[in-house]
């Protein structure tokens, strides 16, 4: 099956400045990608480029399989779900009118906008003016707009943005449902934290070039990030158990009843059967490496370039 | 062409929504009522009828507001939506650009068009009633018409200052420039030149075409000179007789300047970086 997603050498320059250099990646269908970076580093310069509202100033870029500047890509858009950061939608129209009008450009029948409302939670809102919509709502409603016509793609700018934790965790859900449906979902966003359950590949971009990309394992190999390892114990350790972390490489730290041991990743096992030995400790919890460190590792020093 | 008529009719809900449409009815109907009952009293009962009478008044209205109205409604409908930030989500849709100006040039001008219909034939239904004689409905009918061409000529000139302008306040300014422009100093330029020239150089041929350069002048023509008769209450009947153009080409030319200023907006639009 071909690639949903394939962009190999693009740039697109504003001027003189780059908002996107050299980019290359290829997704296949039905993953769930993140695109991190910090403001500025060229994720809405990617979704505008892969969605067609403004040429790459170099490079080849295949949406579904089509170029999105042809008539075949814009058609391809049929199949594409996009929503934007900070999405914005006429305020004089009610949910289900602005729903309607989408749903009209995407040549997809009028019945399909109550179930998607129900689906976001909007239902009894959808005969509302989106001028008297929460921050919250207007968000859902991005998403319902996004879902329309069974997408095989979503790009998904900022989407959590403005909603509350019990519907972040039921947008994921809803991600997640449609990532085993075989919809790729391309997703940026600056909660890191959230995101590292939910998806199975990594874009990491920077002032507009790929950093590091990959799945999140991979990425936590290449970062070669110690993992860490929290016990309770309820004594301290003897010169002896100390002695064996020390051979082990692992550094000990903390106080009062609270351990933290630091150990390069490939010995994690090794310090796991240690201290599980040890009859003083009580409780363990092993924390690896946190996409929030993962990036902040490959940015470390690339900051001033 | 679903698209088109997917904006085109959320142009007009919205029109509804902000009152839009019917505050332009209102407007130009209490114009048309006031004109057609206060404006014709200075004839009295002589022979020219009421309904022609109006007309000529109502054209001469027609070309300050309508093109006014039409500036109004155009200058915002692109810039706007890009400042709005809603063009970029319009626009990731299966929807061309040229979709995008037909649309709203659609959805306006079934505003602009149901305004005039309804303003304008309220007041022709007034006056017929209040037992004003028939004669002259075809030249009133007329009327109505070439103002929705008037206006759609403006609308197409709004969307491509609306296209070629990323900024709201420019957008806005430029269109009540090119108001000013058309609407009245153009005819003050042209009045000057006369007097000055005193008709060496701007013989009666080179003013036709001057006039056809300007929506607002053939319209003024077409409607005070060539059709239907009315020219003798005008006082333009001396200018037509020089001035011969024929309603067909004065017709062509309000065709011209709907159609060139929109294909503008479209290929200025086509190459926007959103």
């Amino acid at each position: 099956m071909s690639a949903a997603i394939a962009l190999s050498g693009v740039a697109k320059y504003y001027g003189a400045a780059a908002a996107v250099r050299d980019v290359g990646f290829e997704l296949s269908e039905g993953q769930t990608v993140a695109l991190v970076g910090h403001n500025g580093a060229g994720k809405t310069t990617l979704f505008k480029l892969m969605l067609g509202l403004t040429r790459p100033s170099a490079g080849t870029i295949r949406v579904l399989g089509e170029d999105p500047q042809s008539k075949a890509g814009r058609e391809a858009r049929v199949k594409i779900g996009y929503l934007p950061e900070n999405v914005v939608f006429s305020r004089a129209l009610t949910g289900l009118e602005t729903l309607e009008f989408y749903a009209a450009l995407k040549r997809r029948p009028r019945a399909e906008c109550h179930a998607l409302l129900e689906r976001v939670g909007l239902a009894d809102a959808a005969h509302k003016r989106v001028g008297a919509y929460s921050k919250g709502m207007r968000q859902r409603l991005g998403l319902a707009q996004a879902l329309l016509g069974e997408p095989r793609l979503l790009f998904l700018d900022e989407p959590t943005t403005g909603l509350d934790p019990l519907v972040r965790q039921s947008f994921y859900e809803l991600v997640g449902a449609l990532g085993q449906q075989g919809v790729t979902a391309l997703l940026s966003s600056h909660a890191l934290s959230e995101l590292e359950a939910r998806i199975d590949h990594v874009i990491i971009l920077h002032r507009g070039a790929v950093l590091a990309s990959g799945s999140l394992d991979a990425l936590r190999g290449l970062a070669g990030l110690p993992v860490k390892l929290a016990l309770t114990v309820s004594a301290d350790f003897d010169a002896d158990a100390l002695q064996r972390l020390d051979n082990l490489g692992i550094v000990a730290g903390g106080v009062n009843g609270y351990r933290t041991l630091t150990c390069p990743a490939e010995r994690k096992l090794d310090a796991l059967r240690l201290v599980a030995g040890l009859s003083h400790v009580t409780d363990i919890r092993i924390a690896e490496p946190t996409l929030d460190e993962i990036y902040a590792h490959f940015l470390q020093g690339r900051g001033t370039e | 062409m679903a698209g088109i008529l997917a904006i085109a009719k959320k142009e007009v809900l919205e029109g509804v929504r902000n009152r839009w449409i019917i505050a332009t009815t209102l407007l130009l109907a209490a114009l048309a009522l006031s004109l057609s009952f206060l404006g014709s009293a200075p004839t009295g009962s002589v022979g020219a009828g009421k309904l022609a009478v109006t007309l000529v008044s109502l054209s001469s209205l027609s070309i300050l507001l309508l093109p006014l109205i039409a500036l109004l409604l155009a200058y915002d409908a692109i810039c706007g939506e890009f400042d709005r930030g809603t063009l970029l989500l319009l626009l990731s849709y299966p929807v061309s650009r040229w979709h995008l100006v037909l649309g709203k040039f659609a959805g306006h001008l079934a505003i602009l068009a149901f305004a005039t219909v309804i303003g304008y034939g309220s007041a022709a239904i007034a006056l017929v009633a209040t037992g004003d004689d028939i004669a002259g409905w075809q030249s009133f009918t007329a009327m109505i018409g070439t103002s929705i061409l008037l206006g759609a000529a403006f609308l197409a000139i709004g969307y491509l200052i609306s296209a070629a302008v990323s900024d709201r306040g420019a957008a806005g300014g430029l269109a009540i420039g090119v108001w000013l422009l058309f609407v009245l100093i153009y005819d003050m330029a042209l009045l000057g030149l006369l007097v000055v020239d005193k008709g060496r150089i701007i013989t009666a041929p080179v003013l036709n075409g001057l006039l056809l350069l300007n929506p607002a002048d053939a319209y003024r023509v077409l409607n005070l000179s060539g059709l239907g008769g009315v020219s003798q209450f005008t006082g333009m009947a001396g200018v037509s007789q020089d001035a011969a153009l024929p309603v067909g080409g004065l017709i062509a030319a309000l065709l011209a300047w709907i159609t060139l200023p929109l294909v503008a907006a479209g290929l200025v639009l086509r190459r926007k970086q959103i």
